[in-house]
């Protein structure tokens, strides 16, 4: 019974979800946004935790895949003419959404052949640069509304679109992480050699983790063209995959639920600092210093234990 | 079983393996022994596909798996227990033995096999939760070997397992590798600084020279050798 227990959360979280979405009309539209932007950081972060977390692949390009992603429904949603509400609207998102997230992971995939050769700071590097070439590249696409951005895009996200998803991303993470195929991730950071001196194709590995969380990112980033209804390239810039990282190295490399609680957290805490408006990211700056000292042992250690969260980590103990 | 000829191995401009040649029979104990830097690791490296070979051959049970990639020639047959341990730091001693065991799919057969081991390392049994990183020396170099023989290799390879071990527990290391090879009719190939202990328990020895065989003979014959003696047995 035990190896069920994961579909069945998976099926009740959906049912959670869709209960959620009687309630959203009676949620001050505030506090919305900022709930769908949780979830949104929640599926950027979980997939590029898949990416630095698991396979250890340091990447800082996570934002160009989103940019890929977003602008690839929105063309898709935009040229079907679709309206909200309708009932054609929920397939052709659907439909929208996977194709971002198969185009994404078509540039994971141009990414994922050059980490081959690069290690460490030499491929958060190159990941930079490739997600700034997405950027620059769409920013110079006229059909794609250049610099202008891409504007009357359908507002199609809600909270089922967005929560089904993590329920999903998280029961496939989980159950990948914890099978021997996906062991091989975790194997693969720890000792690349040890690994394919037991047989692991180091390689597949590693482009199977770019192309995987490329998807995931592109996934996010339609959810978030059709919550925003309007984009434009600067959205994708380098901040935006810094955020990410942030949010994967707070919540601890590997630890799906740490990366969770932390990309909630983070998505708050500027909000939550808006009353005291310029003083903002100074406090968040501090903040996230005060979290890194606090939990320091937990870069490298820790993975998919909640009770972890709380443990002192090995290094210190 | 494993037959070598002529391998030459660069790392960039530097010659690593200046054309060797040897030969591994089935169920012997060979040992490769020599100075550091002789390219005694590198040999093994090329062996099991992680180091580029420029020339020469590689062939395994009449197969040539000369730069195949690791994950095959691990499929072929040989299993590789890397120098400096190499165990899997974050994952359990459980999860380090069930990735040995990657590439088999028969889950009973592998269960089996590892109770079996921990009756050869019981020590590893007791840690059999922990992180691998948290384990001692001996103890990762006990799981090491345990790693490469869960792939059930006909071949296994080990890189110094004497390594950075106390020396009572380099006795039962040595002890625990000729139990492997007579139970489980393992041929293993074995590169080693400590070439008295080396010697002992092997059949047949090769000694290794800045890249070149300088020296080979069965291995009683080896440890009685002048030359071998003054070298790397200190008398």
């Amino acid at each position: 019974m035990k190896c069920h227990l994961p579909k069945l959360y998976l099926l009740l979280s959906l049912i959670l979800c869709g209960i959620i979405l009687i309630f959203e009309k009676n949620i001050s539209p505030y506090y919305y946004q900022v709930i769908v932007y949780i979830g949104i950081n929640i599926i950027l972060a979980s997939s590029l935790n898949i990416i630095n977390g698991f396979a250890g692949q340091f990447s800082l390009g996570h934002a160009g895949f989103m940019a890929a992603g977003a602008y690839t429904s929105a063309v898709i949603t935009s040229s079907m003419h679709i309206s909200p509400g309708s009932l054609a609207s929920y397939p052709a998102f659907l439909f929208s959404l996977i194709c971002a997230g198969i185009i994404a992971s078509l540039f994971g995939l141009m990414v994922g052949i050059p980490s081959l050769r690069l290690k460490g700071d030499y491929l958060a590097i190159t990941t930079l640069g490739f997600g700034e070439i997405i950027r620059v590249i769409i920013q110079n696409l006229d059909f794609l509304g250049a610099a202008r951005g891409f504007t009357g895009i359908a507002k199609l996200s809600d909270f089922f679109w967005v929560f089904g998803i993590i329920s999903i991303l998280i029961f496939l993470v989980y159950n990948l992480i914890n099978s021997t195929y996906g062991k091989g991730f975790l194997a693969v950071r720890d000792d690349e050699i040890a690994a394919s001196a037991v047989g692991i194709d180091v390689t597949r590995y590693k482009v199977i983790a770019f192309v995987f969380g490329a998807f995931f990112a592109g996934i996010a980033g339609g959810l978030y063209a059709h919550f925003v209804t309007y984009i434009n390239p600067s959205q994708f810039g380098f901040l935006r995959s810094f955020e990410i990282v942030v949010m994967v190295v707070v919540g601890g490399m590997g630890n799906i639920i740490g990366v969770i609680i932390s990309a909630a957290i983070l998505t708050i805490l500027p909000e939550a600092l808006r009353s005291i408006a310029q003083y903002r990211m100074v406090i968040y700056a501090l903040l996230l210093v005060i979290i890194m000292l606090l939990r320091e042992g937990e870069f490298l250690g820790g993975r998919f234990n909640i009770k972890r969260l709380w443990k002192k980590s090995p290094a210190e103990t | 079983m494993l037959e070598i000829r002529n391998l030459h191995v660069h790392y960039g401009a530097v010659k690593a393996l200046k054309g060797i040649s040897l030969a591994v029979g089935s169920g012997q104990i060979v040992a490769l022994i020599g100075a550091n830097g002789a390219g005694k690791s590198t040999s093994l490296r090329a062996i099991s596909g992680i180091a580029d070979v420029s020339s020469g051959e590689i062939i395994f049970d009449g197969i040539d798996i000369t730069n195949k990639p690791p994950h095959v020639i691990v499929f072929a047959g040989i299993s590789h227990a890397p120098e400096g341990r190499m165990i899997f730091a974050n994952l359990t001693t459980r999860e380090n033995l069930e990735m040995g065991a990657y590439l088999r799919k028969d889950k009973g057969e592998i269960r089996k096999d590892i109770e079996y081991l921990f009756s050869i390392f019981p020590k590893l049994k007791e840690r059999i939760n922990q992180p691998g990183g948290k384990l001692s020396g001996g103890e990762q170099q006990m799981l090491a070997i345990g790693r490469a023989l869960l792939a059930r290799p006909k071949l296994l390879l080990l890189d110094e397992p004497s390594l950075g071990i106390a020396p009572i527990l380099v006795k039962t290391i040595f002890q625990k590798i000729v139990e492997i090879n007579k139970e489980l009719q393992t041929t293993i190939l074995l590169v080693e600084q400590n070439a008295h202990m080396a010697l002992s328990i092997a059949d047949y020895g090769y000694v290794m020279e800045t890249g070149e065989i300088r020296l080979h003979a069965p291995a009683s014959e080896l440890a009685q050798n002048e030359e071998v003696k003054k070298a790397y047995l200190g008398m």
